[in-house]
């Protein structure tokens, strides 16, 4: 396999963002075990803007790293903007990823997706 | 700080003895084998030489070892040079369910060419039920090909038995010796196999280079085609360096194998039972006893295999994993899955594989690193809630 770039090893040594917001906004579950990858993503939300991002992943390194950058690119951003954030930009964002793991960013991009759609269905609930 | 280096099972560093065996082969006893003149002799003698040495660690007669490049090619040329040399007899070939790819993709290449192929079922610890094996076979059988220890979980397969039942139907049979020979003692007449794959760097010879054994009078087809060497069975030139280290490894395993064997089995035992005692939701894979001295495989719940070894990595540890992240399927291991383990668990194995280099003090040195790195991945991990 190629090897990781200085980032992804960078944002899996020391991810960024890992964890359970208590009382989420919004909560994304995706990936299947039998697959290696599960995430997590739980995003907080204030007049649009998410405030707040945390994950939790089960997976190989491309996946915590794009997890942690994922939440990362997300803090701060309109709901909107955020979903602006595809695969593609999180790879970018990792100094790419080997072939092999783009599938992992892909991951990411339905964490997030997941995470707004829970929120906007809570929205409405409200 | 010096790598620890703990996947053996992968490949071994060339014995320094080995490789000063073989340089003088590149460049001053470089004339092929298959010529005439007197520099070409002195090659000729040599493989001849390394030839007996492979032999006579087998049990065997030289004639009946052939050349390789590869334990692949050995496995290779063992299932579809029988195949193919006992097509008019019959069209059916055993194996069982957790064997090196290099046997396992032959055997799916022969389905796709009107070969069918039966693949045993294993117990929990990875050993073939021989009662499968009995019931399996048929009129059409031809091959029984059943490796003697398993490359990931390490258990040892009661080769002599299958040998007695293959033979016992005039079934034609071959085992991947790879992990074993050298390691091992391995003597085709008390395992009563037909045909065995060796490969060099497995036991500090160099890569590019392994022998077969095939017992006189078995039916084999040649896979390459085009000269003379090995008895007509292997054409190309042969790897003079190569073979010359090899015959110079197996002069070494032999000297130190049995020391080391115990040696191993006892480093191992100790470091099972020091990651078991340390770590919590963690299971050792393969069976306990009928295990390789050098094998050691765990299942870390709740965590996935690339990682750990990206973590272990960053403290200087080589090891590998069962996990399919490190590959580009989304399998994990079919060995793993084959001894009933969940998904989740066969994602999250490791194995280290113990060398002559290895220590009692890198070992202590991984089981004191190892709980930190499992306890930092399942603080992240979504599937461990403990």
């Amino acid at each position: 396999m190629e090897p990781y770039s200085e980032k992804v090893m960078d944002h899996f040594r020391n991810p960024r963002n890992v964890g359970e917001i208590e009382n989420p906004d919004g909560v994304g579950h995706v990936g299947n075990p039998m697959c290696g990858d599960v995430m997590e993503m739980y995003i907080k939300v204030k007049d649009n803007v998410i405030v707040d991002a945390k994950f939790k992943t089960f997976g190989c390194g491309a996946a915590i790293a794009t997890s942690s950058m994922a939440t990362e690119l997300v803090i701060g951003k309109t709901i909107d903007e955020a979903r602006q954030i595809t695969n593609k930009v999180v790879a970018e964002a990792l100094d790419g990823l080997p072939p092999v793991k783009m599938h992992c960013s892909n991951l990411a991009e339905e964490a997030l997706e997941a995470a707004i759609k829970d929120y906007h269905q809570k929205q409405k609930k409200n | 700080m010096k790598m620890i280096y703990l996947d053996h099972a992968a490949t071994t560093a060339t014995d320094p003895e080995v490789l000063e065996a073989m340089l003088p082969y590149f460049h001053e006893h470089y004339g092929n084998p298959s010529s005439i003149y007197s520099m070409s002799r002195v090659s000729k003698n040599a493989i001849e030489n390394a030839r007996e040495i492979v032999a006579n660690a087998l049990g065997a007669n030289p004639k009946e070892i052939v050349f390789t490049s590869s334990g692949s090619e050995c496995d290779n040329f063992a299932i579809k040079g029988v195949a193919l040399a006992k097509q008019q007899k019959g069209n059916h070939i055993i194996t069982s369910s957790i064997e090196h790819h290099a046997v396992l993709y032959t055997c799916k290449f022969l389905e796709k060419n009107g070969f069918t192929v039966t693949y045993l079922p294993i117990d929990q610890d990875g050993i073939v039920k021989l009662d499968e094996l009995e019931k399996a076979i048929t009129p059409q059988t031809i091959l029984i090909t059943v490796m003697h220890a398993n490359n990931e979980i390490g258990t040892i397969q009661p080769i002599r038995q299958i040998g007695e039942i293959a033979r016992k139907n005039g079934i034609t049979f071959h085992t991947d010796a790879v992990q074993t020979f050298g390691h091992i003692p391995v003597n085709v007449d008390n395992l009563n196999v037909d045909i065995l794959s060796i490969s060099g760097h497995k036991f500090y010879g160099p890569k590019g280079v392994g022998a077969l054994y095939i017992r006189k009078g078995i039916k084999i087809t040649p896979l390459i085609h085009g000269g003379d060497q090995e008895r007509r069975r292997r054409a190309s030139t042969e790897n003079v360096p190569g073979i010359i280290g090899l015959g110079k490894a197996v002069e070494i395993a032999g000297k130190v194998m049995k020391s080391e064997a115990i040696r191993q089995t006892k480093l191992r035992d100790e470091f099972i039972r020091a990651i078991l005692d340390n770590i919590d939701d963690a299971r050792l894979n393969g069976h306990p006893s009928l295990r390789l001295p050098n094998n050691v495989n765990i299942s870390f719940e709740g965590i996935e295999g690339e990682s750990i070894l990206l973590n272990l990595d960053i403290e200087r540890i080589a090891a590998s994993t069962g996990s399919a992240c490190s590959s580009s399927s989304l399998e994990p291991s079919h060995v793993l899955l084959s001894i009933g383990l969940t998904h989740e668990f066969a994602h999250g194995s490791v194995r280290f594989s113990l060398g002559k280099q290895t220590t009692k003090d890198e070992l202590d040195y991984v089981v004191e690193a190892l709980p930190g790195i499992v306890k930092k991945l399942r603080a992240m991990s979504p599937l461990y809630k403990k």
